[in-house]
């Protein structure tokens, strides 16, 4: 009989620990799928961040580290120089990269390490359970903005590709959706993009994912898609921000 | 015999890291260490090594965290208020039984403090510093010779137990220059054997099944019977790190001693000058020099408290930090005084003689 699915060899096979309706799921497979595509994972090492991914060191089957809070792309930075020959890409969530991390990333991003990046952006922190993160959309109510983000009070959300796309350095970021399959399949081709150039050693690539919470938004799952396609992607748009390899495309 | 070359601490220190096969250096400026970033930035791309001016003290502690991870040799150092800041770091290095060698060139704190030498991060280093239990091997230079030896030294402990290592210095040992002569550089053999003798744990290229390895460099255990387990096994290591690892020199140590001094690093030396002296008139004081500071040569202090010796004096550049281990050696047997500077200032010998004739 012909397999036509199949768990990708680059995850272990450990059951998530990520709640039901968790876009984590999707992310962790479509990075996987794309290191067995493109055969990277017998020199992949991988950097798990603390948050609700915090266990990814356990679900990605290649060699893994597991960083202090925001500290993956400095760790990161340390294992692709000590090891030039393999390959290196981070998992942070919002908390991680916007708010405590967010000196490692854009240095890390400025030095142009070549490593691959990959951001969830679910605008909350989850796995501490539902406080208010440097994505959270203005007026959005969290355990610790029960009145709703004032932005007057505490800034805007932060845009992390906005942001990286200042620097010169960066070979590729795009933000893509995790919010309907076809967001997915497109999703996958940016990951798979973003390996690729990664194995070419062309340079530091990354790429959000605008991504749901449903547990913490308090909402099922299908609803969770729809209220983040009404209201994150007006802030966090989908689109490429920069591709070196092609022209003009930065 | 190799030849001695003049040289400042902080460049002799980092010269012998690069001869013991240290080839990652990951560090952020800082007074008084300056001179060891500027020599790595240097020296180290001229042999293939990686050197990298972090963005902050946290990254580059969480730089060296990665390269240990691969197996690697790797080295960072700071000052006093740049190692507050790798602290995070270095509760992790522990936590995830990483080697890796720490240099502190401390400075007068507390806070910003100033950029004199001072022997106030004692505490910091030898218990604690980070969160949780853990334990760093402590080595404690008095010389710039011995601060450069000890970054060999370093290296061994740090890969022998999987633990990280400080060396413990000071302003002084860094600044200053005195003869220093080095072990040769380790051979492309010796530097293949070091890069490979972690291949049991560490993160390295990888091959397909059977012979696949995942490898977890990590300090979560988030099931407490599972961590209560990891912690205990962390608690094996020290047991057996204090077992094998003390370190101490005997100065002066005779049957004639009425006073035993103990001072560790820069204090010491000054000590020695004023043992010195005191011998020359007549008065026999001995020293005793913790060399590791942890693990901390307790034996060492109390085997030599025969009956003749009435005192015991502590001298420290600090507060008073140390002295709290020696009370721990004496025991209460007998009286245990202490002299402290503090602000980045320095005892004269007169001062040292001055307390150990003091009835």
């Amino acid at each position: 009989m012909e397999i036509i699915a199949q768990r990708p060899k680059s995850l272990t096979d450990l059951q998530f620990t990520y709640c039901p309706g968790c876009t984590h799921g999707i992310s962790h497979r479509l990075i996987a799928e794309s290191m067995d595509e493109l055969g990277m994972r017998n020199k992949m090492m991988g950097v798990a961040p603390v948050g609700c991914s915090v266990f990814a060191y356990k679900f990605f089957d290649c060699d893994m580290a597991e960083a202090a809070h925001g500290r993956a792309p400095a760790v990161a930075t340390g294992m692709k120089r000590a090891r030039p020959d393999m390959h290196v890409f981070t998992y942070q969530g919002d908390g991680d990269l916007a708010a405590i991390g967010t000196a490692e990333i854009i240095h890390a991003a400025n030095r142009g390490e070549h490593i691959s990046v990959f951001f969830v952006n679910n605008a909350i922190y989850g796995m501490t359970g539902g406080q208010m993160a440097p994505t959270t959309l203005p007026g959005m109510k969290t355990s610790t903005s029960p009145y709703g983000r004032d932005e007057k009070d505490i800034g805007y959300p932060i845009q992390a590709c906005e942001l990286l796309n200042s620097l010169r350095a960066p070979y590729f970021i795009e933000r893509v959706s995790l919010l309907s399959p076809q967001d997915i399949i497109k999703a996958k081709k940016v990951v798979k993009k973003a390996l690729q150039f990664n194995k070419e050693e062309r340079g530091f690539t990354f790429v959000e994912f605008v991504s749901t919470c449903p547990t913490n938004w308090g909402m099922e799952p299908v609803k969770a898609m729809e209220w983040a396609k009404e209201n994150m992607l007006p802030f966090f748009p989908v689109r490429n921000f920069r591709d070196r390899s092609v022209e003009g495309g930065e | 015999m190799a030849e001695k070359v003049l040289m400042k601490g902080n460049e002799a220190v980092a010269e012998a890291a690069i001869r013991a096969g240290c080839r990652l250096y990951f560090a952020y400026p800082i007074t008084p260490q300056s001179e060891l970033i500027e020599y790595m930035a240097k020296i180290l791309p001229k042999v293939e090594g990686i050197f990298v001016q972090a963005e902050s003290e946290v990254a580059a502690i969480n730089m060296v965290y990665g390269a240990s991870g691969t197996g690697r040799r790797v080295m960072t150092s700071s000052s006093s208020p740049g190692i507050s800041l790798k602290m995070e770091g270095i509760s992790y290095l522990a936590g995830a039984n990483l080697p890796a060698v720490i240099i502190n060139v401390q400075r007068g704190g507390p806070g910003l403090g100033d950029i004199q030498p001072a022997q106030g991060d004692y505490f910091q280093a030898t218990k604690g510093g980070g969160h949780g239990d853990y334990r760093l091997i402590v080595l404690a230079p008095s010389t710039v010779q011995e601060f450069a030896d000890m970054a060999d030294l370093a290296f061994d402990l740090g890969d022998k137990y999987r633990n990280p290592v400080m060396i413990l210095s000071d302003g002084l040992l860094g600044q200053m220059m005195e003869p220093v002569e080095f072990k040769p550089y380790k051979t492309e053999d010796e530097l293949k054997q070091l890069d490979e003798q972690h291949f049991d744990w560490c993160m390295y290229p990888n091959e397909d099944e059977p012979n696949h390895h995942h490898h977890e460099i990590n300090s979560l255990e988030i099931d407490p019977l599972v961590l209560e387990q990891h912690v205990i096994k962390l608690g094996k290591k020290y047991d057996l790190i204090e077992k094998n690892e003390k370190r101490f020199e005997e100065y002066n140590i005779s049957d004639e001693n009425d006073v035993v001094v103990v001072a560790f690093g820069t204090a010491a030396r000054i000590a020695k000058s004023a043992i010195d002296e005191l011998q020359d008139a007549g008065k026999s004081v001995g020293m005793i020099r913790p060399i590791t500071v942890w693990p901390y040569p307790y034996e060492a202090i109390k085997n030599v408290l025969h009956d003749r010796v009435k005192k015991v004096v502590v001298c420290e550049l600090n507060l008073g930090q140390m002295v709290e281990d020696v009370k721990l050696a004496v025991n209460g047997k007998i009286p245990v005084e202490f002299l402290g500077k503090v602000g980045g200032i320095l005892f004269t010998p007169d001062e040292i003689k001055t307390k150990i004739l003091d009835k």
